[in-house]
């Protein structure tokens, strides 16, 4: 048995039976950063000593038979986008180098309390503007199946650490597919929950109408488990939803039979890998035999939502960059003249080029004499896309499509053209700007031995039933057990 | 749609950001190229359609009207660039 390839539910119930102390699947993770995150790099920064001490107090706990969680004493790792009380948190961005925030983010207070040691944060696209990590003012990750390519982003820290088994689950943020992603790309169970079920208190902001938290693992059961303890009202956050969260275990073994999913056929048309594309239809057949029905369904406004998620995405950015100022924390150009040179010095030097593009992209679209054209007319269409999903959710349980139209891309191949890495989201983004619930789960490998993703989207709040979707298949395929080799 | 380095200019300074003449042309290339991409939303016919501001309906916008802690200036400060007393201090802005 190679402790940290265990999933967290598998760990759990050692720690339970008292066979494993959460001190040494801490220290086994300390351990195994050691030796593989040279390479992979998905930490920015580690917390060996909080770790153990919130490992001791687990263990005290367990042995006293009073665990504070399922998942009591398995260890985690955070996006560097959450804020952590005492802790550095960056959010890949130089702008933020030595920010230490003076408060934790409620996911992260909820993990805390539910005795999870946090290892230490995980990198990022900065400000979660990209798909691939590359972003990063701190270097790019490297996807564990293939050191070459990118974890996909932006919480490909995240999905690079679970993929490498450096931990046994983390955090991510999705404001247009950040979550599921990079867990299609590293073979890895992603879920971007609706809009408004997880608290986003603490989480640093890029589109606030769109970001969501999510758990990130290595099997569906994990990723429930996680779900569990994150799924709650906050009410320090004001668009935190006013609504129990189900039980995500207790379905999750009933399978799909009875079920409708729904295949959109504008996921399917052309700019797909072809070995992509056999996996998920192959996918599609093994939902069918096990008892689901198969319904063609059509999102007719799929092509605008691209356009419609640079746009809006990008006007939400503009505006909540806009605290980076150089004032009351981060980077200041200290040899500025006058305000507006502090703000412009500050925001020149502190941002990395994606930011500045998309502020750039944001100002513009929000600037007088634009605003009807791109803003406002966005804001429509994402109604137009919205209503797309509420008939398709007439006919069916939930829609499944691929998550990514590619497997893993080689590092620097798309960074000099944005357009090209903005179509990496072009499967993930229109469930953002509905608000809905996806997931990706691992449904087969390249022959280059390159994972594929599965998405399933669904209705509003019907997480439980994803989670139960994606376990049917991950019974009978279990592609997730695989390994990288590093 | 061609973006002038005059309109990249402008749209800079609203957004604060100093750019070097570099950066400047290239955004006018990339900007542009992404401004071409967006501009298929024109085709659309969105006249008598509402726009969605966010995802769900948010109904809870209001908390109890309750008096809760704070944060401690102190802590507040941590993070201050440059600071005088309890009080956050910037350049000079009047002449």
């Amino acid at each position: 048995m190679v402790l940290t390839e265990l999933s967290m539910l598998e760990l759990a119930a050692k720690l339970t039976s008292g066979e494993v102390s959460s001190l040494e699947a801490t220290r086994a993770c300390l351990t195994r950063i050691a030796q593989v995150d040279g390479q992979v790099k998905a930490f920015l920064r580690l917390d060996e000593k909080g770790a153990l001490a919130a490992a001791e107090a687990s263990d005290a706990r367990r042995k006293a038979g009073n665990p504070a969680s399922a998942l009591d004493g398995v260890p985690i790792g955070l996006k560097d986008i959450f804020l952590t009380e005492g802790g550095e948190t960056t959010c890949g961005s130089r702008i933020l180098q030595g920010f230490v925030p003076p408060y934790d983010a409620t996911v992260v207070r909820l993990l805390r309390e539910a005795g999870l040691p946090i290892v230490g944060k995980l990198n990022m696209d900065e400000f979660a503007m990209g798909s691939s990590t590359e972003g990063s003012a701190f270097g790019p990750t490297h996807n564990p199946w293939d050191l070459e390519r990118t974890p996909g982003g932006s919480s490909g820290g995240s999905a690079a650490a679970v993929a490498a088994c450096e931990v046994f689950g983390a955090l991510g943020t999705d404001t247009g597919g950040s979550i599921r992603q990079p867990a299609a790309l590293t073979n890895t169970v992603g879920l971007k929950p609706t809009y408004g079920r997880v608290s986003r208190y603490g989480v640093i902001a890029y589109a606030s109408s769109l970001d969501q938290v999510g758990p990130m693992a290595r099997t569906v059961a994990d990723t429930a488990a996680l779900l569990q303890l994150l799924a709650r009202h906050d009410p320090l956050d004001s668009t935190s939803a006013k609504l129990e969260a189900p039980d995500y275990r207790e379905d999750l073994e009933g399978g799909v039979r009875g079920l409708r999913l729904g295949v959109p056929r504008e996921y399917f048309t052309g700019g797909m890998d072809p070995e992509v594309e056999q996996a998920v239809r192959e996918a599609l057949k093994a939902y069918e035999h096990m008892g689901a029905t198969l319904v063609d369904v059509s999102l007719p406004h799929t092509k605008y939502a691209l356009a419609t998620y640079y746009l809006l995405a990008t006007a939400e950015a503009s505006s909540n960059l806009a605290r980076y100022d150089g004032i009351r924390f981060g980077l200041r150009a200290k040899d500025a003249k006058g305000l507006r040179e502090l703000y412009g010095l500050t925001r020149e030097r502190g941002f990395g080029p994606e930011v500045k593009r998309r502020i750039m992209l944001g100002t513009y679209a929000l600037s007088a004499g634009y605003y009807d054209a791109y803003y406002l007319r966005a804001q429509k269409v994402r109604t137009l896309i919205r209503q797309d999903f509420a008939s398709a959710f007439e006919q069916v349980d939930a829609l499944v499509s691929p998550t990514s139209p590619v497997p893993a891309f080689k590092l620097g191949e798309k960074v000099a053209d944005p357009l090209s890495m903005y179509l990496m989201d072009v499967f993930t983004l229109p469930c953002n700007l509905a608000g809905l619930p996806g997931l990706s789960l691992p449904c087969g490998f390249t022959k280059s031995n390159l994972p594929i993703g599965l998405q399933i989207l669904g209705k509003p709040f019907d997480e439980a039933r994803l989670l139960r979707i994606a376990r049917a298949f991950e019974r009978e395929h279990g592609f997730v057990r695989r390994f990288p080799t590093l | 749609m061609a973006l002038t380095l005059e309109q990249v200019r402008h749209v800079a300074s609203l957004a604060r950001l100093s750019l070097s003449p570099d950066e400047e042309r290239r955004y006018a290339t990339q900007l542009s190229a992404v401004l071409d991409a967006v501009a298929q939303l024109q085709e659309l016919d969105v006249s008598g359609v509402e726009p969605t501001s966010h995802a769900t309906l948010a109904s809870s916008l209001l908390r109890e009207d309750v008096t809760l802690p704070s944060l401690p200036p102190e802590k507040g400060l941590a993070n201050a660039p440059s600071k005088v007393g309890t009080r956050f201090a910037v350049p000079k802005i009047i002449e």
